[in-house]
């Protein structure tokens, strides 16, 4: 289509050659076929009606913009979105939302939708904040319920916990990236992953730390791994769960050395009276905690609500982070770790608090990795860590190092976002407005086949039917894209269908007037469709290329709504080159035959009296054209 | 049908001729005279943004009995901001909308809103948006319309040539002008909803110049080969010829736009169809004329400039006033071209505006009929005389 030029000409040769007959048969069966299986692909798939965007189905849908960054110009990029969108999807469906969305839209853009049902209220608090990142040292540990405190520190060591109480279908749909929080089942507690980091690695993790840098701290990563589990696991979670943190045994225990008597005393009801059992809870708790200042103790739950923390000042902020990966020790056959790096200011920090957390007693000689009010991480320290460069080691596996890699790196990137725009619609709202876009298609539709058959008769019902097959092309790829790749029909969208059914007929339009035209000359009906099938071929790929050329623009370039409407404007030009090759040429082709066509039958809309075509007689010996023109390409 | 039809065939022999290349100046006039008027009212009006394009709120409400007034009152308490209240339809649905709110107070305007009319805040619909949304959808839309220009010039000039290629341009510009001149005149708000619809007024009337450029791509081909008819004539004729396809076209890409407008308007009372089929409608009627007064004068006048077929245009002009003289005493100064060929009756002419009245006719054809029928150039077109692309 880029280059009908070209095309053109080495199919008019064809054309020339096989004129009069094409091959029509074949190319209605492919059409057909295609339809078809359009059709049962549509039926198999069970998606039978195209999917709903936010506006015809209702619910809320929020548009956030990246707020560019004074420092760094390069901040809002596509690496940066996408873990802002994983760490907005996890905190959606950390809702219990069902089904929303979190997607990127053009550079700077992520779209959030929420279907109709759900807290939308709470959704765009979550959606709205920015993710903070911070090493705080923690100061204590506890269970995430104070009864349930048992022993964690033994076999299971860390973190079983993550458990159950991951809310119950909270992330159903999460991706890989929100291993964050995983749930996982109850029992397991402790056993695999968290025994192995956990307790010998404590010691050793000093000693191997040689590794990268003099880093190397374990963790107690454990519950990263883990994310499927049932969902379902037991509500109540607290029973289950054992404090994670590795050795830390001291719930509330000691923790405050550094303030004053007071404060820590203060710190430690506060954490005391810290719920991290539930989901609402947690997220309570994150919130205030994010919204804490550098400078002052928090206390925190951790991201799957199996410990809570007392945390000091943030020691490193996330920012100082330059870089961290995944990657996979064979060396020491620790399997994955993190490995960070730290900015020059990061490293002299790192460097003062690793070492003074690493002559701690247990629990606070670790430090947390605090996302967003929630601790992420908790790996211990053994040594002081300068040079820059650390490496976490502990129970990871690819999935959940990578994770803990891109939180790192990305999770303090002040990358800010705004609300651009929020647009809540009730279901009614919704079906009605698709109610009455079906009825404006209707209405267009109708008109366009009245004024086709007015003018056109008979050739109008090719036109009818051929619309009627793009139509149903259209329907069921927009049906089949719904799962394939997330297209959601939005009212401009439906906009651009009900436009371009004015596209499709025009390509009729340019077809039939050429055949018109040729038997103006005198031409009988059969020659005639096959002469000026060539012409109007070039003049429907010129014209749609450039409607397409517009579409592809559009949607490439535009944002929200305008990249709806492009969409369906784009694929329905495509199809309606589609059809018009395979289906309306090769059907007039037929129909020609019939003798209501060639017959020129008043109702046929051939009528050669009627177009003014001189009679019969005159035929052949009209004057040479008046341009000399060379033969042209019919 | 049958009318619309004969006027087609008449306008494909050059039986009836519009001469409109030979008329441009008019057209020409006509059209400056618009853009200077979209323009004024442009500057003078300004363009009514929508609160899209402000930042603000808006609601919209199911139906229900309060009144306007003391729904803008909570409105304008609760948000501290003008509130405008219209009403949707008839049965009390009303559309609420308030500029420069945050979202904090578009929350409790909502919630304000909800209680005033006794009904859970979910149902109140709402549409908050923020100041820099409407910039960056502006932004977008205008680098889109760039990049959409420079590549539609570059391939018009591989698919046809560069003059064509300006011209297609210039008559897009004059498209685009004139739509959002008659938005600055009528004071219709411009919502996304109409960057939609001017968008693609791109693509479409870039379609219907693209269709008449084909045929006088054609018509053309051989232009500087022959000696019986300037570029000019030769674009009239192609021009005519395409002319009903042109019209139908046009009409066809226009009514289920209307449709839209209709459904959008009238029932729906407003809102993003209403916006988009309402910038499509205007943008395509001037795309309409434009390809067909605009686009193809200005390629016979830039064609015109090219030395080839100038000369060619000089040496046709020659001919025919040689002939002219030559043919002084005798009778027809057309017969040379096509003697005996020029069967058209002047009475047949005379008819044609009635004979070709037609409902459906007068949409597009309106315009045209009014234009200078008999003129030099068309006088010279016998009926038998093919237009130049058949062969």
């Amino acid at each position: 289509m880029a280059t009908p030029k070209k095309d053109l000409r080495s199919s008019r040769k064809r054309d020339v050659k096989s004129r009069g007959q094409g091959n029509p048969g074949r190319a209605l069966a492919l059409i057909l076929l295609m339809v078809i299986a359009l059709t049962a692909g549509m039926f198999a798939s069970g998606y039978t009606t195209p999917r709903l965007g936010i506006d015809l189905a209702g619910g809320t849908s929020i548009t956030l913009t990246a707020r560019p960054d004074a420092d760094d110009a390069d901040a809002v990029n596509p690496t940066n979105l996408n873990t802002a969108v994983s760490i907005i999807e996890r905190r959606v469906n950390g809702l219990g939302v069902q089904e929303a969305e979190v997607q990127t839209q053009g550079d700077e853009n992520i779209i959030v939708n929420i279907p109709k049902g759900t807290d939308e209220q709470a959704a765009r608090e979550q959606v709205g904040t920015t993710a903070q990142l911070g090493f705080r040292p923690v100061l204590s540990v506890g269970a995430a319920t104070p009864p349930a405190e048992e022993g964690a520190e033994d076999g299971s060591g860390e973190e079983g916990a993550e458990d159950g109480e991951e809310q119950p279908g909270d992330e159903p749909t999460d991706e890989p990236t929100d291993g964050e929080e995983p749930t996982d089942e109850p029992t397991d507690e402790a056993t695999d992953d968290s025994t192995e980091n956990q307790s010998a690695p404590a010691p050793e993790a000093r000693d191997d730390a040689g590794g990268l840098s003099p880093a190397s701290y374990r963790t107690d990563e454990g519950d990263e791994e883990q994310s499927s589990d049932e969902p379902a696991d037991d509500a109540t979670d607290e029973p289950t769960e054992e404090p994670s943190e590795e050795q830390q045994e001291g719930e509330e225990g000691t923790g405050d050395e550094q303030d004053p008597a007071a404060d820590a005393a203060a710190l430690q009801a506060q954490l005391a009276a810290l719920d991290c059992t539930t989901e609402g809870a947690r997220l309570d708790a994150s919130r205030a905690a994010s919204e804490a200042k550098d400078e002052e103790t928090v206390v925190a739950c951790d991201a799957d609500g199996t410990a809570k923390y007392a945390l000091g000042p943030v020691a490193v902020p996330g920012t100082d982070v330059k870089d961290a990966s995944a990657i996979y020790d064979t060396q020491r056959g620790q399997g994955w770790i993190v490995q960070m790096e730290f900015t020059g200011a990061g490293t002299g920090k790192f460097a003062d608090i690793t070492q003074q957390l690493s002559s701690q007693p247990q629990p606070q000689n670790q430090f947390a990795i605090a996302l967003d009010g929630e601790v992420v991480s908790a790996p211990s320290v053994s040594e002081r860590l300068g040079g820059g460069r650390a490496e976490i080691s502990g129970t990871f596996d690819q999935e959940s190092s990578e994770e803990l890699a891109n939180i790192l790196k990305y999770g303090a990137l002040p990358l800010s976002f705004e609300e651009s725009s929020v647009s809540t619609v009730s279901p009614m709202l919704g079906g009605e407005q698709l109610r009455a876009s079906l009825i404006a298609g209707g209405i267009g539709l109708a008109l366009v086949v009245l004024y086709m058959l007015v003018y056109y008769r008979g050739l109008a019902v090719l036109a009818i039917v051929s619309l009627l097959v793009s139509a149903a092309m259209t329907y069921s790829i927009m049906a089949l894209l719904g799962p394939a790749i997330g297209f959601a029909l939005n009212l401009p969208a439906v906009c651009g269908a009900i436009v371009a059914i004015g596209i499709t007929a025009d390509s009729f339009i340019v077809y039939f007037e050429r055949i018109r035209d040729e038997i103006r000359e005198g031409r009988s009906l059969r020659p005639a469709v096959e002469r000026a099938w060539p012409r109007a071929r070039r003049t429907i790929l010129v014209s749609d290329f450039v409607s397409f050329l517009a579409a592809a623009v559009l949607f490439v370039v535009t944002v929200g709504k305008v990249q709806g409407f492009a969409f369906t404007l784009g694929l329905t030009t495509a199809l309606d080159v589609v059809v018009v090759f395979l289906f309306t040429k090769p059907l007039m082709t037929l129909v020609a035959r019939r003798k209501f066509f060639y017959g020129g039958h008043p109702w046929s809309g051939l009528d050669p009296k009627r177009l003014g075509a001189p009679p019969p007689l005159r035929r052949g010996r009209r004057p040479a054209p008046v341009v000399p023109s060379d033969p042209k390409e019919a | 049908m049958s009318r619309l039809g004969d006027l087609g065939a008449r306008l494909y022999r050059g039986d009836v001729s519009l001469d409109i290349v030979g008329a441009r100046k008019l057209w020409y006039t006509v059209s400056v005279l618009i853009t200077v008027l979209a323009f004024a009212a442009l500057l003078v009006r300004g363009l009514h943004m929508g609160v899209e394009f402000e930042g603000g709120a808006v609601y919209t409400t199911p139906p229900n009995n309060a009144s306007v007034e003391d729904v803008r009152d909570v409105a304008e308490e609760t948000s501290g901001s003008a509130a405008l209240v219209q009403t949707l339809g008839d049965d009390g649905t009303m559309r609420i909308q308030v500029s420069g709110l945050d979202t904090e107070t578009s929350n409790e305007t909502r919630e304000a809103l909800a209680s005033e009319l006794g009904i859970p805040t979910e149902e109140l619909n709402a549409e908050v948006i923020g100041p820099s949304w409407g910039k960056q959808i502006a932004n977008r839309a205008w680098q889109g319309l760039a990049v959409f220009m420079v590549l539609v010039v570059v391939y018009l000039a591989i698919a046809f040539e560069w003059r064509m290629a300006l011209a297609a341009l210039i008559a897009l510009i004059h498209d685009l002008t004139i739509t959002v001149g008659v938005y600055a005149l009528v004071g219709f708000e411009v919502t996304p909803g109409t960057v939609i619809g001017l968008l693609t007024i791109l693509g479409y009337s870039l379609y219907d110049t693209v269709v008449v450029f084909d045929g006088l791509k054609e018509t053309t081909r051989n232009v500087t080969r022959q000696s019986r008819y300037t570029y000019s004539e030769l674009a009239n004729r192609s021009l005519n010829s395409t002319l009903v396809r042109s019209i139908n076209t046009s009409v066809v890409a226009l009514l289920p736009v209307a449709g839209l407008l209709f459904i959008g308007g009238g029932v729906l009372g407003g809102g993003m169809l209403n916006d988009i089929a309402l910038s499509i409608f205007v943008g395509l009627a001037a795309g309409a004329y434009s390809s067909i007064m605009i686009a193809t004068p200005l390629v016979a006048d830039f064609k015109s400039r090219d030395r080839e077929i100038a000369a060619n245009d000089r040496r046709v002009l020659n001919k025919r006033a040689k002939r002219a003289e030559a043919g002084e005493s005798g009778e027809d100064e057309d017969g040379d071209d096509e003697p005996g060929a020029e069967r058209r009756a002047g009475a047949d002419t005379a008819d044609d505006p009635d004979d070709e009245r037609d409902e459906t006719a007068g949409v597009g054809a309106g315009g045209e009929r009014r234009g200078p029928r008999r003129q030099p150039v068309s006088r010279g077109r016998g009926r038998g005389r093919p237009s130049g692309k058949r062969r």
